[in-house]
């Protein structure tokens, strides 16, 4: 399994990159980390003209903190999140998530922003920064525009990215981030894609009542699904009960379309996603209602 | 203008592998792999699936593990790297040779030079692990004969202050 020949360009710049986008968007691609692309590249499912390898762009490449966000440039490696004690100190939930991406050899060099691009529906990244509203920041050489990552996946493997386009940061909101949270998920081995992932947060008063939250699934629908505000609402109000959740997740699963496949069937999916959804719920619930901090 | 490298072109690359300094002329499509293999002629990196999956061709790039089957040769270009011959000069990697001898944590081999390159950047970053965080870095490499048990005691018995 070797890859087709493609020509080759190493910019060091994002302003470079947008050239070259400009120029050879269409019949190239650009290379980040290469943990998803290459393999697909080896098994020639993609032979594309020219690669832009960004491997060089170190101004994409920092965990900061800025104007009431966490701020995460679209080249910072994996395990360099899972590590950081800035993303862990202001958004717990990263290092929880992160550490189910594939292998530590993996996350040494798969990067944020690839993760995102991928959009693999049960990735890890992709569903922990919808429950967490973070937008994403796509430059062209005409522009630079925002996305919320709600309208950002379309479907398997796509995004509303277009050809000329290059991801340059993951911003995540912090000042009102809830303070329950948690991430769980499935896989038939360790390292291996979810069959099903989960994460929820959730905001609880001192009479343990729900204030608010977000929960999201992944491998149960084309893209991540993030539960409507209005279902998720069944929650709000009162402490968590089985019967609520119940109703929540079901109103989650009544909107996805879980595929059958090689792994699971569609049925396995949906019990799957009650479990662990819930699973999530309570861990999220406990967290937020530990004294304290 | 940024400089094109056509594909049929060949591009020099510098590398330090194992300490000694390599110049080399390379095509972009040449995996690292390969590059290791049949440029430099250090075979003790291995090849299994070519994708990512198996762990076989681990090697250290600047000190992380990564597979070397998931990157271009071209991109190794002003790195250094450590592959499995050159644990004979690295404490750590002696130690774990013959932790892995004692506890028959190999067989046919194949795995053996994936799983001490991550091994030895396991060990430098947590010199004193838990089993369980053992077995999750070695989640990344199949191997197919031993079935893990000698494998972890290996790694094990290197972190319980036997690694002189
Ligand atoms: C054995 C193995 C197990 C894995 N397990 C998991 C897992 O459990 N969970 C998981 O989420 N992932 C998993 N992955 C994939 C993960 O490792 C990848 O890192 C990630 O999906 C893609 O990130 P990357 O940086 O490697 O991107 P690349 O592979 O380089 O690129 C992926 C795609 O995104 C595009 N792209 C990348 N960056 C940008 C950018 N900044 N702007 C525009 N386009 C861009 C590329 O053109 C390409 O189309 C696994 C991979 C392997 C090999
Ligand atoms: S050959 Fe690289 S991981 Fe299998
Ligand atoms: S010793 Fe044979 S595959 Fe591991």
């Amino acid at each position: 399994m070797k890859p087709a020949q493609f020509d080759y360009f190493r910019p060091s710049s994002v302003e470079e990159t947008l050239e070259l986008l400009t120029d050879y968007g269409n019949e190239g691609k650009i290379l980040a980390g290469g943990q998803s692309f290459i393999p697909i590249l080896n098994m020639r499912m993609s032979e594309p003209e020219c690669l832009i390898d960004i491997n060089h762009l170190q101004e994409l490449d920092y965990i900061k903190q800025e104007e009431g966000y966490l701020k995460i440039g679209a080249l910072t490696r994996q395990s360099d999140l899972e590590k950081s004690e800035l993303a862990a100190n202001t958004v717990p939930i990263l290092r929880e998530a992160s550490r189910f991406i594939g292998h530590s050899q993996t996350r040494n060099r798969g990067t944020v922003g690839g993760s995102l691009v991928h959009a693999d529906p049960s990735a890890e990244l992709p569903l922990t920064l919808l429950t967490l509203g973070a937008k994403v920041i796509i430059s062209s050489a005409d522009e630079e525009r925002e996305a919320a990552l709600d309208e950002f996946f379309l479907t398997y493997l796509t995004t509303d990215m277009m050809p000329d386009e290059l991801l340059t940061a993951i911003h995540i909101p912090i000042d009102s981030i809830p303070k329950g949270y948690a991430f769980e998920e499935f896989s038939r081995r360790h390292g291996d894609f979810a069959l099903v992932a989960a994460a929820s947060m959730l905001d609880v008063d001192e009479n343990g009542n729900v204030l608010g939250g977000t929960i999201a699934a992944g491998g149960i629908d084309a893209v991540p699904l993030l539960a409507e505000e209005e279902d998720f609402n069944v929650l709000i109000g009162q402490k968590l009960t089985e019967q609520r959740i119940k109703e929540v997740v079901q109103k989650m699963v009544e909107k996805a379309e879980p595929d059958s496949d090689l792994h699971a069937s569609a049925e396995y999916r949906e019990n799957l996603a009650e479990v662990l959804i819930k699973k999530s719920l309570h861990k999220a619930y406990q967290r937020a209602t530990e004294s304290g901090e | 203008m940024i400089k094109k490298v056509e594909s049929k072109e060949k591009m020099k690359i510098q590398t330090v592998i194992n300490g000694k300094s390599y110049e080399k002329e390379v095509e972009p499509r040449k995996l690292f792999s390969d590059f290791l293999r049949e440029d430099v002629g250090l075979t003790g990196t291995h090849v299994g699936c070519e994708h990512g999956v198996c762990g076989a061709c681990t090697v250290l790039m600047d000190g992380k593990a990564v597979r070397s089957c998931l990157m271009f040769a071209v991109q190794a270009d002003g790195t250094k790297i450590e592959t499995v011959e050159g644990l004979v000069n690295n404490k750590t990697g002696r130690s774990l040779k013959a932790a892995f001898s004692e506890h028959h944590a190999l067989q046919c081999g194949f795995c053996t030079p994936g799983i001490l390159m991550s091994s030895v950047e396991f060990l430098n970053e947590n010199p004193q692990p838990e089993k369980q965080e053992i077995k999750e870095m070695l989640s990344g490499h199949l191997c197919r004969c031993t079935g893990y048990t000698g494998i972890v005691e290996a790694v094990q018995q290197t972190t319980d202050g036997n690694s002189k």
